[in-house]
């Protein structure tokens, strides 16, 4: 590992395990505001999990890989994600920190 | 079901298993709800836990909790691009009882300290998720649970929901917390044989060194990354307020790759294997930032109270005897058989008086400070490094137009005024 290799995130979430909910507890409460009133989409950048995709004209969310941090939540610009924990048992679990 | 307890702690972290801990010690009817598959499964913290905090709830605790490394020396990195300016302090007085600090793994800790808490006569429940209180009369009287027939009643109930504060938030306590009020942390657990970080690290069996790093290990904004020895793993983690990587659009798991190929840090995990990535908010909001803690029927202890001290990484501990005044606090109010807010105000006067309310109140402006002046970080440190690579590079100046030259690189004379009164404003805040 001298030279500089750079791990994706892809590869940081394989190493986590995570306990899926069959339902999201991530909703986008209003799709038209992520389309037309947020240029920066800036939860598709520091959400540490990745969980918030653009596709072309709507948000992916991949709430299966959620840490259930809450970033999204305090920084969405618009208040436009509700945010609630995971079915009690399910979400993410972790096995050491 | 309408069952009803004397006293209802939601969330299995520190904060809750102490308050547990202590009323079932006590005799009270106690509950423990916990939304994981068991405590810690999501809790997440760098890993150092105080030792005199959590002996005052168990006392030689170390002689059976699942530690990993108690910490002999404390380093700091000022860290440049390609440099660092390193100071610390090692002793062999952290190396023996009672010790100083030692690291933590989460998972494993958390599940023994709730395990104590059961044994003595707690009941825990986990995989249940508090919907919001139940409110009757101006009076929390209970939680509403994600289970059928969930509604569970108690004379008291203690919020040690963590970060997200949700419960206090819907009771009114405080608002929601702004990007500039939490911070966002990401760390990797990386698998490294033991006699390596011995070897690495300086370190004898059974010996711990933290280092905390600043400046470039946020790129400059504010923020602190953190690297500490466990028994075969390093926790390797990286943290700033949200609003500024939200304003530098820094995507976090790359600010943790970015640390971890820093030239300074990568020899210390070269050969590691990353064996689990984790991500969690920090409430760093500070004193400003706290929520009410007492109402009628409820206390707020811990990080769903912000208590967290940001300078001195401490977080835990605040945790700890902040359930622990809780607790005390629900004994007064049984005793008493009033658990309005005038009485569990109690909790409010005991937690401010105590180090907690202290350390809360001697920092309270210093996040907001460092965040205005960004400054501090992208400007000084690196200024800092420069300077020490000129005075101790020998290329035949003399010491004297080294002093000359490095005074020079400061600027002009209104940057050498700007700089003083950083630095007295740095003291203020801090002192």
């Amino acid at each position: 590992m001298s030279e500089k290799k750079c791990q994706t995130i892809e590869e940081k979430q394989y190493l986590v395990r995570f306990n899926a909910d069959t339902k999201s507890h991530l909703t986008v409460m209003d799709a038209d505001i992520c389309l037309t009133k947020c240029p920066d989409k800036i939860c598709t950048i520091f959400c540490p999990a990745e969980v918030y995709k653009w596709e072309e004209i709507r948000m992916h969310v991949g709430y299966e890989g959620c840490h259930e941090c809450g970033s999204c939540r305090i920084g969405c610009p618009h208040q436009n994600i509700k945010w609630e924990y995971p079915k009690g048992g399910h979400g993410i679990v972790f096995r050491l920190g | 079901m309408s069952e009803k307890f004397d006293c209802i702690v939601v969330g299995a972290g520190p904060a809750g298993i102490s308050c547990a801990y202590e009323l079932a010690k006590a005799g009270v009817n106690v509950l423990l709800i916990e939304r994981g598959e068991y405590p810690g499964s999501k809790n997440v913290m760098g890993g150092v836990l105080y030792r005199k905090m959590m002996e005052d709830v168990i006392p030689d605790f170390w002689k059976e909790a699942p530690l990993e490394r108690p910490i002999v020396e404390q380093r700091f990195m000022m860290m440049d691009k390609e440099s660092a300016i390193t100071f610390g302090y090692k002793g062999m007085e952290w190396g023996k009882e009672p010790y100083n600090n030692f690291t933590v793994l989460r998972a494993k800790f958390d599940q023994w300290f709730a395990g104590k808490a059961v044994e003595q006569g707690a009941l825990l429940v986990n995989e249940t998720v508090v919907l919001e209180c139940i409110v009757e009369n101006g009076k929390v009287v209970g939680v509403r649970t994600d289970r059928p027939d969930g509604d569970l009643y108690a004379d008291v109930v203690v919020l040690a929901d963590g970060v997200n504060s949700l419960l206090a938030k819907s009771l009114g306590f405080h608002k929601e917390f702004r990007p500039d009020e939490v911070a966002l942390a990401t760390m990797e657990i990386i698998k490294l044989d033991k006699k390596i970080i011995e070897d690495r690290f300086n370190l004898e069996e059974n010996q711990g060194t933290t280092i905390e790093l600043f400046g470039d290990a946020t790129k400059g904004i504010l923020g602190t990354g953190f690297l500490y020895t466990n028994k075969d793993t390093l926790s390797l983690g990286v943290g700033s307020l949200l609003s500024g990587l939200i304003k530098h659009k820094i995507k976090p798991y790359e600010l943790l790759e970015y640390v971890k190929n820093h030239p300074m840090i990568r020899p210390y995990i070269a050969g590691g294997e990353p064996v689990e990535y984790l991500a969690h908010m920090i409430p760093e909001g500070g004193y400003k930032s706290m929520p009410k803690v007492a109402g009628n029927g409820v206390l707020v202890v811990g990080d769903a109270a912000q208590l967290v001290n940001a300078i001195h990484r401490e977080g835990s501990n605040l945790a700890m005897t902040s359930g622990q005044l809780a607790a005390e606090t629900v004994l007064l109010a049984k005793e008493r058989d009033d658990y309005s807010e005038s009485t569990l105000n109690h909790y409010k006067t005991r937690l401010m008086s105590s180090f907690v309310g202290q350390d809360m109140k001697k920092y309270k402006d210093s996040t907001h400070h460092f965040d205005k002046f960004p400054q501090y970080f992208d400007k000084y440190i690196p200024m800092m490094n420069k300077a020490a690579s000129q005075m101790f590079t020998v290329d035949g100046s003399s010491k004297w137009e080294k002093q000359k030259k490095i005074w020079r690189d400061v600027g002009s004379a209104g940057e050498k005024i700007k700089l003083a009164r950083d630095a007295y404003r740095a003291w203020k805040v801090m002192k």
